[in-house]
Parts: structure tokens; sequence; C-alpha cells
């Protein structure tokens, strides 16, 4: 749409900036003060420069925490985006079961995520779980609390479960904007199905996909509640994904410096990559005109 | 494994079993199972659930249930959700509706930049947030209050809400909002009565959004309140611990939280997958 310019539209968005300025501006300045300063208590701050950045830059307790972190953005990535469009490929075409699973899927969606942690610590349990339960009785060796590789594979097809619908409901929608008119071409060409998905579905659910991932990437790299609940982020640390560490550091041990550097370079890190994402995706619907 | 459906894209749904079918049959199974878990939990007394292993309940009970509906400690937590959730919805709504209507029509200086900025907040992990809110809302003594918590969600609502409603905005034609300006319009009469009940399936969408990420965030509810704002899902992970789990009590919780979130999706089945694409389809 062309739009004019007018930069008396800066009134209609002055509320969303105070109020995000009060939420977002004066809490973010808070951890950049203490990011730089050094305290002995007593509220008595003084200068530290940028030796908590440095200091965290040493630790490895942050480097592994991120690359665990890394790596289960990544898996749930490889997992949830293609299973997401397969699911939506999928879709019943019309009539009341498109409701119905339009309303079943978005259930794990609405459900509070500590709840989504306690639904899978139930269910993973060895003697009160049903699928615990069930991998004992056919010989599993699962103990979600003491072995890491069980931990793993319990938070992401917890993930899995949580957040999978989310894509599907993305990739569904951008597949429905798809006139029928070109599923009718293609058949007039004898395109094949694999044809049909590359050169019509996939390009035009580009756009949604991006959301979808820019979505799934933000929030599994925030994640926190959900293997909280399940693993309390182990056994040791093998689960103690960045944000758990965080908390750990700033609300439970009140490390205020470290956790103020660390909480910096961790928004930062977020802010790049969704950056690119958000870059790649305006290109693209501009492409699309 | 779906040439049926796609070669045929005109055919109706018949009554065969399709392959897809049953894709997205295990699929939704695989989404039920542990919702189902928890609903059978719920319906059991602790003993049963601990000492035997059934797939129904065999004595199936209310008492959990009635245990959280009778005792305030429990359902004061649901109200005070519901209440700042509410309030969230409102105040996010009412700023973004503005904001997304000024995004969707006028190019302004440094539009780009502010919108992106605005995201950035999306991007904000709460868990860089807990600790400054803790402190903001204790110094201006709005800590433990339910406006608090909804101040503190708007954080991400705010500018999801924007996100939202920007692009349901787009897809209005701007030659309504000119024919409005030249019968003689205020801007508040046409944003009103003509402009807001063109975008209601968008508004209803952005509360959706707004009332469910509300619902479900933990880490900064938890952190900005102790007794009289205290969230359900806050008091669920206070009662472990202690003398064991009631595991029958805590399932109960946790299905009374699923309710509201079940019955809000019904109402807006229907644009839930625009909804979801940010009303970018």
């Amino acid at each position: 749409m062309e739009k004019t310019v007018n930069q008396k539209a800066w009134f209609l968005v002055l509320p969303v900036l105070v109020l995000v300025a009060f939420s977002a501006v004066i809490p973010l300045m808070t951890v950049v003060n203490y990011s730089v300063q050094d305290t002995f208590g007593n509220n008595q701050f003084f200068w530290a420069g940028l030796e908590w950045f440095k200091e965290m830059l040493r630790d490895d307790r942050m480097w592994d925490a991120l690359g665990r972190q890394l790596m289960f953005s990544g898996i749930i990535l490889l997992i949830q985006i293609p299973l997401g469009v397969f699911i939506a490929l999928n879709m019943p075409k019309s009539g009341f079961w498109v409701s119905f699973c339009l309303v079943v899927m978005s259930l794990p969606l609405l459900i509070p995520w500590n709840v989504v942690g306690t639904i899978w610590q139930i269910f993973g349990r060895v003697d009160i779980g049903l699928l615990g339960h069930t991998l004992a009785a056919i010989g599993v060796d699962y103990n979600y609390t003491s072995d890491p590789f069980a931990a793993w594979v319990t938070i992401i097809v917890m993930d899995v479960w949580h957040w999978t619908s989310l894509v599907a409901l993305l990739a569904y929608a951008g597949l429905k904007s798809i006139p029928d008119a070109y599923y009718q071409a293609a058949k007039i060409d004898q395109a094949s199905r694999w044809a049909v998905f590359r050169y019509i579905e996939l390009p035009k659910m580009m756009g949604v996909l991006m959301i979808a991932i820019l979505l799934r990437f933000m929030d599994s790299f925030m994640i926190y509640t959900e293997p909280f609940v399940v693993t309390g982020g182990g056994p040791g640390s093998t689960t103690t994904m960045l944000s758990i560490d965080l908390v750990k550091m700033a609300l439970g041990q009140f490390d205020l410096g470290p956790a103020a550097a660390f909480s910096i370079m961790y928004f930062l890190t977020i802010l790049l990559i969704s950056w690119v994402f958000y870059t790649v995706m305006t290109n693209l619907e501009k492409r699309e005109g | 494994m779906t040439d049926a459906s796609i070669t045929a894209p005109k055919a109706r749904a018949l009554p065969k079993v399709k392959s897809s079918t049953i894709v997205m049959g295990l699929y939704l199974l695989f989404l039920m199972l542990p919702i189902y878990w928890l609903l059978n939990m719920s319906f059991k007394t602790n003993t049963e659930i601990v000492s035997t292993f059934t797939l129904w309940p065999t004595n199936p009970t209310l008492d959990n249930y009635r245990t959280i509906l009778t005792d305030p400690a429990w359902y004061t937590g649901y109200i005070n959700s519901l209440i700042y959730v509410v309030m969230n919805t409102v105040i996010s709504l009412a700023v973004a509706l503005p904001a997304a209507y000024a995004f969707s029509r006028y190019h302004f200086m440094g539009d780009k930049h502010l919108f992106f900025w605005l995201l950035t907040n999306r991007m904000a992990p709460p868990a860089v947030f807990a600790l400054p809110f803790f402190q903001l809302y204790s110094s201006v003594g709005l800590f433990d209050t339910h406006i608090a918590v909804a101040l503190a969600h708007c954080l991400f609502n705010v500018p999801l809400a924007v996100w939202i409603l920007e692009g349901f905005m787009r897809g209005v034609p701007k030659e309504i909002d000119e024919t409005a300006y030249i019968d003689g319009y205020s801007f508040g009469r046409f944003f009103a009565k003509i402009f807001m009940p063109l975008i209601a399936s968008g508004i209803g969408v952005a509360a959706f959004f707004c009332f469910m990420f509300s619902w479900v965030e933990l880490l900064l509810s938890r952190t900005l309140t102790t007794v009289d704002a205290k969230p359900i899902a806050a008091i669920m992970t206070r009662t472990q611990g202690a003398a064991g789990i009631d595991w029958g009590v805590l399932a109960a919780a946790g299905i009374l939280t699923i309710v509201p979130g079940a019955l809000v999706i019904y109402f807006v089945r229907n644009y839930i997958a625009k909804g979801f694409a940010l009303g970018r389809v």
C-alpha cells in the first residue's frame, strides 16, 4: 500500500513509546548500570568498566550454556519446521474436521509453561507416567533425572509437543492462501507431488515460514520454565540453558555484575540472529510485493 | 504421501481412509496423550496414583477439584491470574491500536527503526528482565500488585499486538479512510465507528494472543508477586516439595489452567491460522 508521509503519526505511536520506555528501557538501563559497576554491599557502587564482561567471556560456564542453548535451538528448528510443514500438508481440506484439528492443535500452545513442564514431568516418570512406565515395560532404560541423554530427549520431545503446532498453523495459513488455479495448472502440466511442493507450495509458504523460524528461534533461545520444571537444569548442568543459568546467577546468587554482563551479551546475541532473520523476511515480503 | 489430496484439490473430503488422515490422527494422538494422562490423574486419589498403574481411574473422584475450588489459597490464584491477564490485554490493545494504525498508514521519521525496536522487546529474554523489574516495581511501590504483572507482560505483548494489528490493517484499503474524512468524520469517530469494525477479527486475534502469552508466562509473574497477586502457576510450583507431592491435586490444578485457554480457542478458531501468521497471509 502507498503510504503518505505524515510526521504527526508520531502522536499515535507515543503511548506505545511511553509504555515500552517504562517497561523496557528503564529496566535495561539498570542492567547496563550493574554490568559496569561493582559493589561491596550497602548500596555503594563503583566503576568496574568492562571487568565483568571480560570475566564472563573467560568463564567456561557461560560458553557451555551457550553451546547447549545453540544445540537445543538447532535441534528444535530442524525437527519442528519440517514436521510442522508436513502436518500442515496433511490437514483436512474443509469442513468440521478443520476446526477440530485447529482447536486440538492450539491446545498445547495455551497451557501455562510450567504446567507443560509438569505434564511431561509426570508423563515421563517411570512409576506413575504413561511414557516412562511404557518404556520401562518394553525394557528401555529410561530415567530423565539421572541420564543426561534421556533428559535431553525428554525436553526436546516436550518442546516438539508444545510448539510444532505453531509452525503447522503458520504453514497451514500460508497453504490456504494458494489459489486453486495453481494446483489445476500443475495438474495439467502433470507435475509430480514433489514439484508441486517445491515450486508452488514452498515459495508461497516462505513468508510465513520465516515468521515461524523467527518465533521458534527466539522462544527456544529464551526457554526457561519448561526444562526448569522437568529437569531443573540437571542432571548436573547438562540441560542448563542460558536463561536457567542467568536466573540462577541473578536471583539465586545475586551476583549482579556478572549476571548483568551475561544479560547484555545474551540479549545482543538474540538480537543479532533475529535481526538477520528479520532482514531476510522483510526482503522476501518486498520481493513478493 | 498426500498425492490423493493434492492432485484432486476440488474433491470434497470423502469418508475413506487417506494417508493424510492417518498422519493427522497420529499427530493429534501425540498431542492429546499427555493431556489425557493429566486428566486421568486428576480424577484419582493420590494413593491410587502411587500404588496402582491404570489407564483410566478405577474409582473416579472429584475430591481433587473440590480441594482446589474450596480452598482460597488455590482459587485466588486463578482469580489473580485472570485479573492481570485481562488488564494486560486491555492495556496492550489500547496502546497498540493507534500505533499499528500509524505504522500501516503513514511514513514518518524513524518509522522502520521504531518498528524493529518494538520487535526487539519481543526478543528480550524475560530472564534478563526479571531482576530489574523486581527492583523497578519495588521502588515505585507496585510490587505484588496485579498491575505490575500486567505492565511487565506488556514488554512482549505490546510489540506482538502492534505486529498483528498492523498486518490486519494493511489489508484495509486506504480509500476507506479518505472517503470517511471527506464525509466529515473526525479521526476519532472514523476510527471507532468505521475502522475498528472492519478489523474486528484482527482485534480479536490480537486480544487472543495477548491473553495467551500473558496466561502462559510464569517467570515474570512469579518474580513480581509474593502473596496478593500470586498467579495460579506459581502456587502450583509451591505445592511441590514439603510433604511429598499430591499428584492428584497438582493434576487437577493443571487441568483447570487449560480450561480458559480451551474456551478462548473455541471462540477464535476460524481466525487462528491467520492470527498465527500475524495477519500476513
